[in-house]
């Protein structure tokens, strides 16, 4: 039947089974990469890392005082607060990119800084997108031990500030949850950090905006090497956050 | 720590529209072991708070001999329900001390000691919302008496507590009120409220109802309630 068949049907299978082919080469070249620790693959990593972890730094700086903040005081605009917090938590990371971008641009207010297409950049529009949501993940834990201490941290006497010590502490699991849930956001971001990053190799070129740039040239062998390692750091994460919200559960330190 | 008398005038909670406590004029001397007596509800949760000034009162006024931060500084309050810090035992019996920035070194022998003293001394590096029930109220009373309060209250120290653990408990609090400390405490057990109570306060519905020497009211009793109270009939 095959053999009856039109030439563009042939064509049509012999280009699958080179694309098949394509991947696994693809495959191969990629534990090569990491094998033999590639130049730019390294280099790519190693600037993903530097990216989030910065952001992260930043992020938790400001969400988990704000946080702890929202969950013990009673002040006015509290609720309002809170539900800004939620709604920036779903802003699509793309839009938070054009933002930033508009204001970083040369034209933009903070233009003549010339952060546009660095690092810096990066970070700030990573720290946007991920601050809501450690803010969030804090004040939601804390809002329940707080409860739960309420009573005898009042009756003790406390002071504002060994409150929100006390708290931080006993919740640092849950705050810890809340940081790698963010880091597990930022790293794996693609849309805000091109916009801001422009993909600029030996630059602004990180893991995502890598792979989404090399999956489209056709060289799958440098973009699977690169979500490889996106894959392995986004498990350890989750694995981390598992394990982490486990013990919480159990109630062991 | 110098005693502590206390004088409520006129004091009233209201919440949600309803009076819960009061109106109450009080007076509570230096020395003694005061027990709050009432049937559930009748307001001795609330009574022991508003003391502690941990309840916002609706009216009236609380007055300690001493400036109110002074006076707040030397109390402790064991509540209903311990609560306990997710730290270890032995981290809970430090924290009222580390909050006062007390040196390491005589917070470590003062949490020997009181875990000895209830009993915890074998579970010290468990961790505290682990223990059981009634160790809880152990830590819960040891954490509240290593600071050596002046005035200590105790809402329902030995509610989740065996006969044994019970006398040990007893031993502790008789041992602070000799070497000092002025306790007001909530129960339900008559018989302990007679082994322990120097004077007697009864409340009903939200109203102190009578008080007085444990001796007169436990013997004599001055209105039928009380009287109906102590016999275990349901007074309401
Ligand atoms: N925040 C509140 N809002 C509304 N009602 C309350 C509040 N706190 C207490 N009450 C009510 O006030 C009354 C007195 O409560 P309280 O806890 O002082 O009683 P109690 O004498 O300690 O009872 P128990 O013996 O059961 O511990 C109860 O009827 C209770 O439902
Ligand atoms: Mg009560």
């Amino acid at each position: 039947m095959r053999l009856s068949g039109s030439t563009i049907d042939v064509d049509g299978a012999r280009g699958q089974f080179s694309e098949m082919n394509d991947i696994w080469a693809g495959m191969l070249a990629a534990f090569q990469l990491i094998w033999s620790l590639d130049a730019d693959l390294v280099e790519i990593t190693l600037r993903s890392l530097q990216v989030s972890l910065s952001a992260l730094v930043i992020a938790s700086a400001i969400a988990l005082p704000l946080g702890t903040w929202l969950a013990i005081r009673r002040f006015r605009f509290r609720r309002a607060t809170i539900a800004t917090l939620n709604a920036l938590m779903g802003l699509p990371p793309v839009v938070v990119g054009l933002i930033v971008y508009l204001l970083l641009s040369r034209s933009g207010p903070f233009g003549v800084l010339g952060l546009l297409f660095t690092p810096a950049a990066m970070i700030i529009a990573q720290v946007i997108i991920i601050t809501p949501l450690i803010a969030s993940i804090t004040h939601q834990a804390m809002r329940e031990l707080w409860a739960e201490y309420h009573d005898l941290l009042i009756s003790l006497n406390t002071t504002q500030r060994q409150r929100i010590a006390t708290l931080i502490w006993d919740g640092r699991r849950a705050l810890l949850t809340g940081a790698l849930a963010g880091f597990g956001r930022a790293i794996g971001e693609v849309g805000a950090i091109m916009i801001v990053g422009g993909n600029i190799d030996h630059a602004t070129r990180v893991l995502t905006t890598a792979i989404a740039l090399e999956t489209g040239k056709g060289d799958f062998a440098l973009a699977l090497g690169l979500g490889f390692i996106l894959i392995a750091l986004a498990l350890m994460v989750n694995f981390a956050i598992h394990t982490l919200s486990r013990t919480e559960r159990h109630g062991t330190w | 720590m110098p005693p502590l008398s206390v004088s409520l005038r006129n004091v009233s909670v209201k919440r949600r529209g309803k009076t819960i406590l009061g109106p109450i004029d009080m007076d509570l001397g230096e020395a003694g072991f005061t027990v709050v007596l009432g049937p559930n509800g009748a307001g001795k949760t609330t009574l022991l708070k508003v003391l502690h000034g941990v309840e916002r009162v609706s009216g009236g006024t609380v007055q300690w001999s001493r400036p109110a931060d002074q006076a707040q500084q030397a109390q402790a309050y064991v509540f209903q329900r311990p609560i306990m810090l997710r730290r270890s035992v032995r981290n809970n019996l430090a924290y009222p001390l580390q909050l006062l920035g007390t040196p390491k070194v005589p917070i470590a022998q003062q949490v020997a000691i009181w875990a000895g003293r209830v009993g915890l001394a074998d579970v010290l590096d468990q961790p505290a919302p682990r223990l059981s029930g009634g160790e809880k109220q152990k830590l819960a009373l040891a954490r509240a008496l290593i600071r050596q309060p002046s005035v200590l209250f105790l809402d329902e120290p030995c509610a989740n507590l065996d006969g044994r653990s019970t006398r040990e408990i007893e031993a502790v609090l008789r041992a602070a009120h000799h070497s000092g400390t002025r306790i007001i405490m909530t129960t339900h057990d008559l018989g302990q409220a007679r082994r322990l109570g120097s004077d007697v306060v009864f409340l009903l519905n939200g109203g102190l109802h009578e008080q007085g020497a444990a001796a007169q009211v436990f013997d004599a009793p001055a209105k039928a309630e009380t009287r109906a109270f102590l016999d275990g009939d349901i007074v309401d």
